[in-house]
């Protein structure tokens, strides 16, 4: 893999050796073998296992409550209810009040008198087995008095509707602006549009999905008098010790946070979930290890879920296809009640409308509305592949508009490649990037031509399986990132991240990240830094994460910040490390430091390259200290702390060539290429591996995913029988490139990878299926693209095909609105 | 409660069960055979997949007392050899060096899944190795790279080592190389 020439790469860093090798993962090799730390793994000596009593209602007032005879069960330790745990149970805590005035009616773990969603923990059997305590759930009398059910978002902001919290006067938790004429990063607005030729006006649905990590959730917690250890599949061990201490008043530095192997994690397990919160309760009045592990209909049931926004989206442009104007207007589902980051994922993707073109007026508003249904929270982009579907798309309606080719307008008006850096209309710098090369590079990848001559010859000819390509040029905002940045927002945590290195007597190396991981290969990539910064064996090097007992500090895994915010803290600690050990080499080599050369893991006076220590034998003489000058600390560890100056902006080019059967509605994906400027590759095998992932996940909501509830507010895809997570058959093959554009905020240059696939992936997909039937007269088809969907949108023409279609799978056929952009905006 | 006896992994065990204790629960609650995990509770995920007297099965679909008198292999038991003398399989080798993993927790049922598949069709194509794969669900990897794996695997026990200038374009040994860098 070569770098493209680029000023920006001008980092100082020593010369690569292992950075840029495909290095197999040294996790593997546990997790081929089955010699895994699952969380569910754990077995404690006189461990008591919970299950949780959900409510089957989606909105209603607990009127009679009777656990007697559940208590009464063959090795049934204790049950509870809300109302015996009430007094300690605290509230879920929401780390991001996007408004100052945002209404947050709080969350309590388990309900004390009204359950707001299918699934909300009522009463918690703790027995001796697992199946006991599943068992006892049944004797377990409960009734309640039903409430009306609030599921439609457009509806819960009408005046009148039913409202899910009492104590609320709205649906509206808060409304959310940002207009780039009052911030002073764009002209105004509505007059971008009064002065404009042609607007096109949009409504998209982001459709609800479920992260569907593989591995359930599960957590055990251990008391050990008051010092409590808790193992969770988490991947916020950090933020979760915090969480939890302020939740439960159990003393922070006397709670220990594990994050074991953790099964995939894709946002869903960035959270402090009711039963976290719960074990601790229960193992605190106990004064026993309890563990809980959910079945899969658990957690597609309560566990968050994602996206779920109506978006209006208008755009304004001149006739030759210069933008003049956005406007964005979501309505977003947080569910019933604010979770750990709910109200910012759609606030976050407010600085992704404009995607990477050169909009000079920007409005965007949000409304987070409250339905009966469980929160929506952070999924893979977490509201970055909302926005960018929502521009992606209006690109193409636009060209369609102006009748010009969808790639030719997306070049008319992306940022040059010479523009960088470049401050958006919504205040962000992009830094660096080339956006015509990763397109070019994604088009003859595709082999273009010749699929745009097919699709010709399958249209002249009547062909009923139709051909269509749809593009996704893309960017997205990584590495979360500059605190103050995350302060102004009012992000309830900071974006730096921690990493100590600590130099053992023989030479090896421990490194301690604050970033944990669940798939991303940190353990790999980490080694492979370390051994270049510090010229070690990449086999010398191990990497410690996700117990808090370990890494002390951190903010965790999510956004992409990993290599970015994380990879950086371990190459600050490598230089510090450097730098003492520097002191120590001078001394044993009886130089003078700044004589000193370090290359190769070896200190040499200037000038002797044959001559020198290495730093692993300083690392033994620094263990012995017998000899060393006065003044000098007897250790060469280090620890750093990385705080980014700015997000880093991952960008690429997607495209895909879809075909559509227009007799079944089928829709099959005939190729797919993508180029994605990532920044600096570490490992080329585990970028490529993320970035296949994250297409999985991309295409899946374009194409199968959709968490369908119906009019009673009964999750009806509750398993992996109706919520479609694609098979191997079901998806293509990918051919992938990059370019490499050094991100300037961190001096690996890295970008972040995680989410490219899923953010890019979805806007091209249905793109393509468009571009596939547009000429049949179908102009929008609603997201997951069904063959029912497809085919109703074929046959009945127009956008007409969208709404029969939305109408029969939404909520049970009850949904009929179609709202205009106009509509929405009065 | 009934007594089965079962060989697991090559080692013989008598034990009482209880008869709606499935298979999966049996292996890691009694025997402590962790590395079968549970995905899901309708038998779609396949993470739970180990071979039944050779033949690859869903263990959260069979009861612990159906497994009476039979041979069962999980993960723990594919490799030859113990501790770190062991030898993996050629399928888990092809995972590793494929990248055919990232949390792994989908990888035991994955890996034997794989095993089953090879035994039935020595050679299969891509499209082969999807369709003989749809029952166990990954998350992580969007497929690709186990499919590179299974056919490297593939390849390497029909003997076509890397070494055959013949061998099959999956079985190169960089799983990067259908991965274009672009230069300037
Ligand atoms: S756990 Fe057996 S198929 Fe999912
Ligand atoms: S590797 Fe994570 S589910 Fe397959």
């Amino acid at each position: 893999m070569t770098a493209v020439e680029d000023p920006a790469a001008a980092v100082d860093l020593p010369p690569a050796k292992e950075v840029g090798q495909a290095r197999r993962r040294k996790e593997d090799a546990r997790l081929i073998t089955g010699k895994t730390t699952w969380t569910d793994n754990m077995v404690l000596p006189g461990m008591l296992h919970l299950a949780v009593l959900r409510s089957p209602v989606a909105h209603g007032r607990i009127t009679h409550l009777d656990v007697s005879a559940a208590k009464e069960r063959p090795n049934v330790v204790a049950v509870y209810t809300g109302a015996d745990l009430a007094e300690e149970q605290g509230s879920l805590p929401c780390a991001w009040p996007v408004t100052p005035d945002m209404v947050n009616p709080g969350h309590p773990s388990i309900a004390v008198e009204q359950v707001n969603h299918v699934g909300e923990a009522v009463a918690v059997v703790v027995a001796r087995s697992r199946t006991a305590a599943a068992d006892a759930l049944e004797a377990i009398d409960v009734d309640y008095e039903p409430l009306p059910v609030v599921l439609d978002m457009e509806q819960a902001v009408q005046e009148g509707s039913p409202l899910v919290h009492d104590s609320t006067s709205s649906n509206t938790s808060y409304h959310f602006v940002f207009d780039a004429g009052e911030a002073g990063t764009g002209t105004d607005t509505d007059q971008a549009f009064a002065d404009a030729d042609v607007t096109v006006s949009r409504r998209f649905v982001q459709q609800r999905l479920i992260p569907a990590f593989m591995e359930p959730r599960s957590v055990v917690v251990q008391p050990a008098g008051d010092n409590y250890t808790m193992w969770s599949a988490t991947q916020i061990p950090h933020i979760l010790r915090v969480m939890a201490a302020m939740v439960t008043g159990i003393p922070e530095h006397k709670l220990r946070v594990i994050a074991p192997d953790v099964g995939g994690g894709f946002g869903g397990k960035l959270q402090v979930n009711p039963e976290e919160i719960l074990c601790l309760l229960i193992a605190r009045r106990l004064g026993k290890p309890v563990k809980w592990t959910e079945t899969r209909g658990e957690s597609l049931m309560t566990a968050h879920h994602g996206r779920d926004q109506v978006q209006f989206i208008d755009v304004a442009a001149d006739r030759d296809g210069t933008v003049r104007g956005l406007r964005v207007r979501l309505l977003a589902d947080m569910g019933a009640y604010l979770r750990l980051i709910t109200p910012g994922v759609p606030a976050l993707g407010a600085f992704m409308f404009p995607g990477i073109y050169k909009f000079p007026a920007y409005r965007f508003e949000c409304d987070g509305v409250f339905t009966n249904k469980v929160p929506t929270d952070a999924y893979r982009g977490a509201g970055r592949p909302e926005a960018t579907f929502a521009i992606e798309r209006i690109m193409d309606e636009l060209a369609v508009e102006l009748g010009m080719d969808p790639l030719e307008l997306r070049r008319k008006n992306w940022i040059g490649a010479e523009e960088f850096p470049f401050t958006t209309v919504a205040g962000l710098e992009y830094d660096s990037g080339d956006y015509h090369q990763a397109t070019e590079a994604a088009l003859e990848l595709l082999g273009y031509d010749e699929l745009r001559a097919e699709q010709q010859r399958r249209r002249e000819s009547g062909d009923p399986v139709q051909l269509g390509i749809g593009f996704s040029t893309f960017t997205e905002m990584c590495g979360l990132a500059p605190s103050r940045v995350l302060g102004s927002l009012a992000f309830g945590a900071g974006g730096w991240e921690q990493a100590s290195i600590r130099m053992l007597p023989t030479g090896k190396v421990e490194v301690v990240t604050g970033s944990t991981p669940h798939g991303q290969g940190h353990e790999t990539a980490w080694s492979q830094i370390v051994a270049d910064q510090l010229g070690v064996p990449f086999e010398d090097v191990e990497v410690l994460h996700g117990d808090t007992a370990i890494s002390s500090r951190g903010l965790d895994t999510y956004g992409s910040r990993s290599l970015v915010v994380g990879g950086t803290a371990v190459v600050k600690a490598a230089e510090k490390v450097v730098e003492k050990a520097r002191v120590i080499a001078a001394h044993l080599l009886e130089a003078n430091a700044d004589d000193l050369e370090f290359t190769g893991g070896k200190f040499s006076v200037r000038g002797t390259p044959g001559a020198g220590v290495g730093i692993q034998e300083v690392a033994l003489a620094i263990f012995a200290a017998h000899d060393y000058p006065e003044g000098i600390e007897p250790s060469i560890d280090a620890e750093a702390t990385f705080d980014p100056e700015n997000f880093s902006f991952p960008h690429g080019t997607h495209i895909c060539a879809m075909e559509i059967d227009t007799e079944t509605g089928f829709a099959k994906i005939r190729k797919y290429a993508c180029v994605d400027d990532v920044g600096t590759i570490v490992n080329p095998l585990i970028v490529e591996g993320q970035v296949h992932g994250g297409l999985a996940q991309g295409i899946a909501q374009a194409m199968y995913e959709e968490a369908i509830y119906d009019a009673e507010g009964n999750l009806t895809t509750g398993s992996f029988v109706d919520y479609l997570v694609p098979a191997a058959s079901d998806l293509p093959h990918f051919d992938t490139g990059n370019t490499v554009h050094a991100a300037t905020s961190n001096p690996l240059g890295a970008k972040g990878v995680g989410e490219a696939g899923c953010i890019a992936s979805t806007p091209a997909v249905v793109n393509a299926a468009l571009d596939a039937v547009r000429h049949l007269g179908v102009t929008d088809i609603r997201m997951p693209l069904t063959p029912e969907r497809v085919w109703r949108a074929i046959h009945a023409g127009g956008d007409g095909g969208d709404r029969a279609a939305e109408g029969s799978n939404a909520y049970g056929g009850a949904r009929t609105t179609e709202s205009g952009i106009e509509e929405a905006q009065q | 409660m009934t007594q089965i006896n079962v060989r697991v992994d090559g080692a013989s065990y008598t034990d009482d069960v209880e008869p709606r204790t499935l298979l999966v629960h049996y292996l890691r609650e009694q025997l402590g055979k962790v590395g079968t995990v549970v995905g899901c509770d309708t038998s779609n995920c396949g993470a739970c997949t180990v071979h039944l007297d050779g033949q690859a099965v869903k263990s959260c679909t069979v009861f612990a007392v159906q497994a009476d008198g039979c041979q069962v292999t999980t993960i723990e038991g594919v490799a030859t050899g113990e501790g770190d003398g062991a030898t993996l399989h050629p399928v888990q080798r092809a995972f590793h060096e494929m990248h055919g993993l990232q949390c792994g927790f989908c990888t035991p049922g994955m890996i034997m899944a794989s095993i089953d598949l090879l035994k039935e069709n020595p050679d299969p194509s891509d499209e082969e190795v999807r369709e003989g794969i749809e029952g166990n669900l990954c998350r992580c990897t969007g497929y690709q790279n186990i499919v590179r794996a299974v056919r490297q695997a593939a390849a390497e026990m029909n003997g076509k080592a890397a070494d055959d200038p013949q061998a099959e374009p999956a079985a190169v040994d960089t799983a990067a190389a259908e991965h274009v860098a672009v230069q300037a």
